[in-house]
């Protein structure tokens, strides 16, 4: 048995022994124990070092709260988490623990020159030191702060854990499975509620498990929580353990994270580690208890200095005492039970040190009757000890003067300076809080959910009083269930009720500038960091906040909060609640991403929707990309071309004879009714009351501001039948906007709209011999120039298929685009292939696609433009009706800054050395001006694939239209490029090639 | 997340098959051509920017997709009502009394 174990305490199994290792050396703890129990039980007190000083750090405390020891665990290949709460972490045999934020050793540190550089590192000390010289940023400064920045390293393996999500719906939840959270449980149980129990420790109980001398209702505490859990479980309450409420949503939706697998020495099959279930309760009954509250003087983070409630922990929870010798120091009752607890388990302590002038005779009685020295009005000024305290500088108060100091050996100092109510949950419910100036903390007040606040959350103090505080406050949540509540009268003896005062720092007789008294131990802010930082004219907490970074780090100031506020209040001569406490947000304790990612990882991050013809494209070696949440063929490479060579082999060979593209992607629109044609004359800018049924025609969709939201091809199937089709990427955005002016500002139009992208297949067939492929396979229409003309439509058959086959083009060659039921894509497109053989069929992409409609000059929404574009600017005023009396984006088009002079218009880029542009890159006029220059737009499109025989791009540019032939120049690292401006149409201007 | 009641389904749907739409009662102007350049502005840019109760669009997007207006206050999320595009906008102070009740 180690050390520091004593025998018959605690509620670990003695007899079997766990050995796990922390930094390679090897210890044994036994079955129940934490990493830190376990460490303590063998003395170890030094856990980690200090994320800004480096300082040796201990475990402080016993639960999640815990700052200061945070340990890497590890379980094989790709599961090393970082930041684990030694406290927390139980131990199975084998688990791999390592120390953080010390470099070459935990004992030695090199960092820990940082702590020798104290006076330098004060508060907003980077707000001041990394101000200048400008240079010094990217060099010097940055790299420091990253490298010192951090707690633990980064895993940097992928996970292979699995993390699970649930919904469940409940009548009441109650969070924290202490007295009151029990006693709220035992009054709903039974009555035909449902009910959970929450619990983030992995045994309920609460305060119960580290006070096993009360007795409730006759029983030992012990006992008597056994039988209550029991009764709960056989009346249908659902408990969860290791189950953490991270966040309090809106409408009583709360965030559960339950830890299935790290507490446990081999991985069962096919179980999620972690597993994040959304309660929606219409219920819920907060008690989270209470946290210690640290006092604040020089050296309280030496190793060996922890809370006095949690050296009781360890010792009634774990069976271990801290200390052989410890000393108590403290400003409340509570902490001489502790040392009750520990002189009457062997531990010999040294003093009990208390601020206060005036201590309970009870309490006094029983130290003396234990024979451990009593100093009242006393106070600590100093501990001492390289990576663990081994003595105490104690001095007398005699009103606000510090007496000569006197040391004290000692092997452990435990402290308390009070308790604060756990607000965090309630605080997320945006409930206001008021502050108690008898208890010097804030309490809960008013809250908007279905909710009550119970026990040492509402600052209770003894398990009888939380008992009963708990079975009365549940019964207003009965009461709006609809269940009549009688609460229970609890009666407890041997209970521990106590008070204190508040403290901010500790009196002392030494110079305070210097004192390392720490208030935020995990972000190392001292009291003398939040003094300075009022001094420096901070006036609210949130400034004072920022700028210490007082509660900022992973426990979110579960200890520091009131103690950094208590302090920030008397520099700034106010009352706390002027000052005000910052805001606790979700999550409750770090959480994994993994919890919050759930099943969204990998392939079930997003969608990937996938059109009939993927799965040809997929078998002839198409490289994809995603578009929206599609995923496109982008080209298709032959063995050994890189995508170059492929896309100007495609291009060629689609101009020279006939190519294949899945169109499938775009976006389709049904528009339906009698309204139909006076709807999409309304949306586009295009005059459609006169096109013809069996015609279609180019649209172009505004926003009411009048720049450019979408395009497509409209083709009027019958007198009330519009295929509307969207960019790929718009066409969800599309419908929306359809469906707020038809439902919103125009529903006196009889029409309705539906989506039809998915039951479609499109094939698209573009190239001099398109007509010749498709003609053989198509019944119902011939296809010629007379009688087939280019934007017509028709409802046919093709290969068999009923369709609607359309005389399109996005290449400026003959086009074709077949629209078949979805399932019949890839049989039409098979057949299409085989048949296209004797014309050396080519299979194209979108880069192609791209490269082609570049070459004529046809604008890509989102691309050539981007959301500040007009009709005009993009040169296609010939798509906007001029004899309409309204469409969306009309009158926009006619605001000031719309019709000014001089705004950025789409040309046309030839560079004057043939060589390839960056899309993006900016233009400017003058190349010689000094930097910063003035950009007077940026190229769009760039393509050097096709078939020109150069070259060619697209550009925004100020005054564009009426800059044709000038040259511009394009800044880029190594040098400048030349372009000259033409208009956008590079490829068969007279559009001869259209035609059949 | 918060739980909207969609006035055409009757049903009270979570959050995520709703989508936000801007402020409500926002009529798009008949004849915009007669539209001074203020006035269209007026209609395209302000907004109330409410701090508290503000009437609202929303979409039941992943439901039934129609379009229908809210109160909601801006500070607290809550629903006071929610009722059909269309309907003419309901009292305040009556709404915020029953509320309290």
């Amino acid at each position: 048995m180690s050390t520091y174990r004593v025998r018959g305490k605690g509620r670990v199994d003695a007899s079997k022994p766990i050995v796990f290792t922390f930094d390679g050396k090897p210890y044994t703890g036994v079955k129940g124990d934490t990493v830190a129990s376990a460490l303590l039980s063998h003395g170890v007190h030094l856990m980690g070092r200090s994320f800004k000083y480096h300082r040796p750090r201990g475990a402080i405390a016993a639960g999640s709260e815990e700052p200061n020891a945070l340990i890497g665990t590890r379980r094989g290949a790709g599961r090393f988490e970082p930041n684990t709460r030694a406290t927390v972490q139980e131990i199975w045999e084998g688990l791999e623990t390592t120390s953080q934020n010390k470099f070459p050793s935990l004992k030695f540190d090199v960092g820990a020159v940082n702590d020798a550089a104290y006076m330098m590192f004060s508060a907003g000390f980077y707000y001041k030191t990394f101000m200048w010289p400008r240079s010094f940023w990217d060099k010097v400064y940055e790299p420091f702060i990253r490298a010192a920045a951090g707690l633990g390293v980064s895993p940097t393996e992928h996970d292979p854990d699995t993390y699970a999500s649930r919904n469940l719906y409940c009548d009441l939840l109650i969070v924290g499975a202490g007295p009151a959270g029990i006693a709220a449980a035992r009054e709903a149980s039974g009555k035909g509620l449902s009910v959970v129990l929450v619990d983030e420790n992995a045994e309920m109980g609460g305060s119960i498990l580290s006070e096993p001398q009360a007795k409730i209702e006759g029983k030992t505490s012990w006992d008597w929580l056994s039988d209550e859990l029991a009764d709960l479980k056989a009346a249908g309450v659902k408990l969860m353990t290791r189950t953490t409420a991270i966040a309090y949503y809106h409408e009583n939706l709360i965030g559960l994270v339950e830890k299935l697998t790290d507490h446990l020495p081999t991985l069962p099959a096919d179980t999620p580690r972690e597993r994040m279930w959304r309660v929606r309760a219409k219920q819920v009954v907060l008690a989270q208890g209470a946290l210690e509250k640290p006092l604040v003087f020089h050296g309280n983070d030496r190793p060996g200095v922890m809370l006095a409630g949690s050296a009781q922990t360890y010792l009634n929870r774990y069976g271990v005492k801290v200390g052989n010798s410890p000393v108590v120091v403290t400003s409340h009752d509570s902490a001489w039970y502790a040392a009750f607890d520990l002189q009457d388990a062997g531990a010999y302590v040294q003093a009990i040190v208390d601020t206060r002038a005036q201590v309970r005779q009870d309490l006094q009685a029983e130290a003396r009757a234990r024979g451990i020295p009593v100093k009242l009005s006393h106070t600590v000024t100093a501990t001492g000890g390289r990576l663990r305290v081994n003595n105490v500088r104690v001095n007398p108060l005699s009103g606000t003067n510090v007496g000569a100091g006197q040391w004290i050996k000692c092997d452990a100092l435990l402290m308390s300076g009070g308790w604060t109510p756990s607000l965090h949950l309630f605080s997320h419910t945006k409930g206001s809080l008021t502050w108690d100036d008898d208890l010097t903390t804030f309490l809960p007040k008013d809250t908007p959910e279905d909710c009550v606040i119970t026990g040492a959350s509402r600052g209770l103090w003894g398990t009888e009083a939380a008992l009963r505080d708990g079975a009365t406050r549940v019964g207003e949540a009965l009461a709006k269930l609809g269940v009549e509540a009688t609460a229970t009268e609890y009666t407890v003896a041997d209970d521990r009720t106590g008070s204190g005062v508040m403290m901010r720092e500790l009196p002392t007789d030494r110079s305070p500038g210097k004192a390392k008294a720490f208030v935020d131990f995990q972000n190392d802010v001292t009291a003398k960091d939040l003094r300075l930082a009022v001094r420096e004219g901070m006036r609210s907490i949130e400034h004072v906040k920022r700028y210490t970074t007082n509660g900022m780090a992973t426990d979110q100031g579960k200890m520091s909060n009131i103690n950094g506020l208590n302090i920030a209040a008397d520099a700034l001569g106010k009352k706390q609640p002027q000052v005000g406490l910052t805001t606790f947000r979700p999550p409750y304790t770090p959480t994994t991403f993994g919890a919050f990612a759930g099943y969204h990882r990998g392939e079930h991050f997003e969608v990937v929707r996938k059109t009939q013809i993927d799965g040809w494209a997929e078998e002839n070696g198409a490289v994809f990309e995603p578009v929206g949440q599609w995923r496109r063929a982008r080209y298709f490479p032959k063995a050994g071309e890189t995508m170059d060579q492929a896309v100007t082999r495609e291009c060629a060979a689609t101009r020279a004879s006939v190519g294949i593209f899945d169109a499938s992607t775009l976006g389709k629109i049904e528009v339906v009714g009698p309204d139909a044609a006076e709807f999409v004359n309304r949306m586009y800018t295009n005059p459609f009351l006169k096109l013809a049924p069996g015609k279609c025609r180019y649209g172009l969709l505004l926003g009411d501001d009048g720049y450019i939201r979408d395009d497509g091809v409209i083709a009027r199937v019958e007198e009330d039948r519009f295929h509307v089709t969207t960019t790929t990427g718009g066409a969800a955005r599309v419908l929306n906007m359809m469906e707020d002016y038809l439902q919103t500002e125009w529903p006196d139009l009889n029409v309705w709209l539906t989506s039809t992208t998915e039951q479609w297949s499109t094939v698209a067939l573009n190239g001099p011999n398109a007509a010749k492929l498709l003609a053989p396979f198509v019944e119902g229409i011939e296809l010629t120039e007379e009688a087939f003309p280019h934007m017509s439509c028709v409802n046919c058959t093709v290969a068999g298929y009923p369709a609607r086959l359309w005389r399109v083009s996005f290449t400026g060659e003959i086009g074709f685009e077949i629209n078949v039921a979805a399932p019949y894509g890839r049989d039409l497109w098979e057949k299409l292939w085989e048949a296209g053989q004797k014309y050396d069929i080519t299979a194209y992409g979108t880069e192609t696609m791209h490269v082609l409609r570049a070459e004529k000059g046809y604008i890509i929404v989102g691309q050539d433009t981007d959301g500040t574009v007009t009709p005009q600017d993009a040169g296609m005023d010939w798509a906007v009706g001029k004899k309409k009396a309204d469409f969306v984006g009309m009158r926009g088009l006619k605001r000031p800054d719309l019709v000014a002079e001089n705004r950025k218009q789409l040309v046309g880029l030839l560079t004057e050395d043939n060589s390839w542009l960056e899309e993006g890159a900016q233009i400017v006029f003058d190349p010689k001006q000094p930097i910063p220059m003035t950009m007077r737009g940026h190229v769009t499109s760039s393509y050097n694939q096709g078939t020109t025989g150069r070259p060619i791009a697209l550009a925004v540019i100020e005054g564009g239209h009426s800059k044709m032939g000038e040259t511009v120049y394009i800044p880029m690292p190594d040098r400048t490029i030349a372009a000259k401006i033409t208009g956008t149409v590079f490829y068969d201007p007279e559009n001869s090639r259209l035609k059949i | 997340m918060i739980q909207i009641h969609c006035p055409y389904c009757g049903e009270t749907l979570p959050e995520l098959e709703f989508a936000y739409a801007g402020e409500a009662h926002i009529d798009r102007p008949v004849s915009p051509t007669e539209q001074t350049d203020e006035e269209w502005a007026e209609f395209l840019f302000m907004r109330q920017n409410v701090k508290g109760p503000h009437f609202e669009r929303w979409r039941h997007v992943h439901g039934c997709g129609r379009f229908f207006n809210a109160v909601r206050n801006t500070i607290t999320d809550r629903f006071y009502t929610t009722y059909k595009a269309g309907e003419p906008r309901p009292d305040l102070a009556t709404l915020l009394e029953e509320d309290n009740k």
